[in-house]
């Protein structure tokens, strides 16, 4: 297995498949407590707020008996001015196996796989990546779908500022799906036309063919830089609502990966229909970095056949 | 006890301004070249074998910060004095982005008096265009002008003048003292928070870019206010084709403008950032290989007039950082000329001659340097580097004389290495290492 996940190309389709059936069965027992990273320690080293990404490394590191520290960087030796490097040089000398690392910057995860010798998961940075979002948005699609193989999947909002986009596009191709960007042309990213996607402005047209409809948070900053006039035109013309909701085929998925701006890009009840599998993505994210500290920390020692084998 | 003349032995002498390229012998006396030719001999005279070697006139960097006052822990007059002389350089311009800003006589003449008492280049101040790089009113150009560092080339480097109309009256504020003004092209509300090219690699990395027409946009408006001024414009660090183009036009249209490239711009693409290591930020950012031909094709045919540097030191501090919070900066003028010499001579894309007077005799007549960048010839200052076309060598940061590490050309092997500078008629550098107590 991969020593660092900086990027969701850091796996092939393979590696993605073997991330997605680890997660099975740890999805199937959710609560249950595994032994397999007792005596390991992994820190959740945030430098940008986050509940739902740290919680879920957090539980997901517990169920595996691993230790857990928690740094955040209000509150401690960043604010007296200590650099990233010297920050996670100190962490690493307390003995860390892994660092799951947030930040604002892209590439800071990356930087700090070059400086400390602990394993590095990216858990969000800047407009970087996401790519553990990405693999537990895998794994929700693999739950209804039973191939990725030319799955329709529109990713509807500001793709420009979105590292979950980037990180969803990315694994998405790699496991065979065909993507469509849905965006204002302000918040469609420079050079997406090399991306492999089709790109639209209108998200109507696209509505009756998908699989999947991913709806990106709409932030209020885009409105103050002039991405968009307001965030109301915006829900206007690209919000999931109701009306435009109807026009989904009934199988298709509609996804979001929080928190959301109801009433914005996604209508308050729409988030609520039976097809809206929002809150199973946020369940499916434990198991998912469950099945990825287990395959990336649990060492030789750990035996083909999930972790019950183990 | 006075010094021996020296006899420079046996080597390809280049001077484009006298357009000599031959085989010959140089004998110095004191500070001049005092006879040149073949076989030449004398009595009491220090032999120095140079076979092999080019002798040509030393470099001149129009386009150099050396954070004296104020970032001395990143570099100094002193450090970068020496890493201009290892570089083969007599001359750098120091630019205005200091703390305090040289935008004062007092400042420039303490820089300029600074660089004379190390002694190992002159170092020739850029006087700020505005009080402080403010962009909000003109500073004191007559006073620095007047004063004993005599500054006749103006700049906010690092910043760019925004305001139109501030733009106009620095252009034709200048021409009371005959001085060029060169303003960093970057309109601020296009290149927002940007950090690198915008482009394809920035849209996947997710780090901010700054469209070619950030650059293009003033440039175009500079172009246009030296037209309207009747003055001189220089532009620095040209990045893109589009900007490539714009001089071509204006120059064909007799706009009295001049521009340089830096070896990084000639050399290196945006790919580079994709490692996010800030060593490979800069501003302007690394464009594409597009962009790089446009550069070549503009540096060949004379469109970009000569190479600066752009020699920016940062402490390892303020670059080992995450990619958005580094500042935009690398190192040139221990690299500058084996980059392009690697890069464009040994490629056969340009000849030696047309380097070298890109890289000395060009520079120099811009600012009017009177006394650098040739030619060699009899009665001239002898102020002449000395560099081993053949020889091969691979860049180590920690060997750099600069007081920061911040190469992009890391592990690189580059061909061409200085081996003696001399300023003067005194070494410098002489077989590769500096020579203290020029002052």
């Amino acid at each position: 297995m991969i020593k660092n996940l900086l990027s969701i190309r850091d796996l092939d389709a393979e590696g993605i498949d073997r991330v997605l059936s680890t997660a099975d069965a740890f999805r199937e027992n959710m609560g249950r407590k595994y032994p397999t990273l007792r005596l390991k320690t992994v820190v959740n080293f945030f430098y940008e707020a986050s509940t739902r990404t740290r919680t879920s490394f957090e539980l997901a590191a517990k169920r595996l008996s691993a230790d857990v520290l928690n740094f955040a960087s209000g509150g401690s030796s960043v604010e007296k001015g200590e650099s990233l490097k010297d920050t996670a040089q100190t962490i690493e000398a307390m003995g860390v196996d892994c660092i799951i690392a947030r930040h604002s910057s892209a590439g800071a995860p990356a930087r700090l796989a070059e400086w400390v010798s602990a394993s590095v998961i990216n858990a969000g940075d800047g407009m970087h990546e996401h790519p553990t979002q990405a693999l537990l948005d895998l794994f929700t699609i693999r739950q209804h779908f039973p191939s990725f193989d030319g799955l329709r999947v529109a990713i509807v909002g500001d793709v420009a500022h979105s590292r979950v986009a980037r990180s969803d596009v990315l694994g998405l191709q790699t496991m065979g799906a065909d993507v469509t960007i849905v965006a204002p042309p302000t918040l469609l990213p420079p050079g997406v036309a090399s991306w492999g996607v089709h790109v639209t402005t209108e998200l109507d047209p696209v509505l009756a063919d998908l699989d999947i409809c991913y709806l990106l948070r709409m932030q209020l900053e885009r409105q103050k830089g002039g991405y968009v006039p307001s965030l109301r035109e915006y829900a206007r013309l690209w919000g999931l609502d109701r009306r435009r909701a109807a026009m989904l085929p009934e199988r298709a998925l509609i996804m979001h990966p929080g928190p959301m701006n109801r009433g914005v890009e996604i209508a308050a009840d729409v988030a609520e229909f039976p097809r809206s599998v929002i809150t199973d993505q946020v369940t499916n994210g434990i198991a998912v970095r469950q099945a990825l500290l287990y395959l990336m920390l649990g060492g030789p020692e750990v035996k083909e056949g999930g972790p019950d084998a183990g | 006890m006075p010094a021996k003349p020296l006899l420079l032995r046996g080597a390809r002498v280049v001077d484009p301004v006298s357009g000599t390229d031959a085989i010959a012998d140089v004998l110095i006396d004191k500070k001049t070249i005092s006879a040149l030719g073949s076989a030449l001999s004398g009595d009491g005279v220090e032999v120095v074998d140079c076979q092999g070697l080019v002798i040509a006139p030393a470099f001149v960097d129009l386009h150099t910060h050396l954070r004296e006052p104020g970032r001395e822990d990143a570099e100094t007059i002193e450090s970068g004095s020496r890493a201009a002389a290892l570089g083969g350089f007599s001359a750098v311009c120091a630019m205005a982005n200091t703390n305090p800003v040289a935008d004062s006589a007092a400042v420039v003449e303490q820089v300029f008096n600074t660089g004379r008492a190390v002694g190992l280049a002159d170092v020739y101040p850029v006087g700020a265009i505005t009080v402080g790089l403010e962009g909000e009113r003109l500073a004191e150009l007559g006073e620095m002008h007047d004063s004993n560092a005599k500054v006749n080339f103006f700049s906010d480097d690092g910043r760019c003048v925004q305001d139109s109309g501030l733009m106009r009256r620095a252009l034709e504020y200048a021409k009371a003292f005959g001085a060029i003004v060169a303003n960093h092209a970057e309109d601020a509300g296009l290149a927002g928070g940007g950090a690198m090219n915008e482009g394809e690699v920035s849209g996947l990395l997710g780090i901010p870019g700054v469209p070619d027409e950030a650059e293009e946009l003033v440039i175009a408006r500079d172009l246009a206010l030296t037209r309207l001024t009747g003055s001189r414009l220089h532009v620095p660090h040209v990045s893109t084709a589009g900007s490539v183009e714009l001089i071509r036009a204006a120059k064909a249209t007799g706009i009295n403008v001049t521009a340089e490239a830096t070896p990084h711009h000639l050399s290196l693409t945006e790919t580079l950032v994709a490692s996010f290591d800030p060593v490979y930020k800069v501003a302007p950012p690394l464009r594409t290989r597009a962009d790089v031909e446009a550069l070549r094709a503009g540096l060949i045919d004379g469109t970009i007039d000569c190479v600066a540097t752009d020699h920016a030191p940062h402490a390892r501090e303020d670059k080992e950082r995450e990619f958005d919070k580094a500042p935009p900066g690398m190192l040139g003028l221990e690299t500058a000329f084996a980059v392009l010499y690697t890069e464009l001579v040994a490629a056969g894309l340009l000849g030696l001659s047309e380097l070298i007077a890109r890289m000395s005799s060009t520079p120099a007549g811009i600012r009017g340097l009177a006394g650098h960048g040739g030619p060699i010839v009899v009665g001239a200052p002898a102020t002449l580097v000395i560099f081993d076309p053949e020889a091969r060598w691979i860049v180590d940061p920690a060997r750099l004389a600069s007081l920061s590490d911040n190469t992009p050309f890391a592990g690189r092997e580059l061909r061409g290495k200085v081996v003696h500078t001399l300023l003067r008629g005194k070494f410098t550098v002489r077989d590769g290492e500096v020579v203290d107590g020029q002052g």
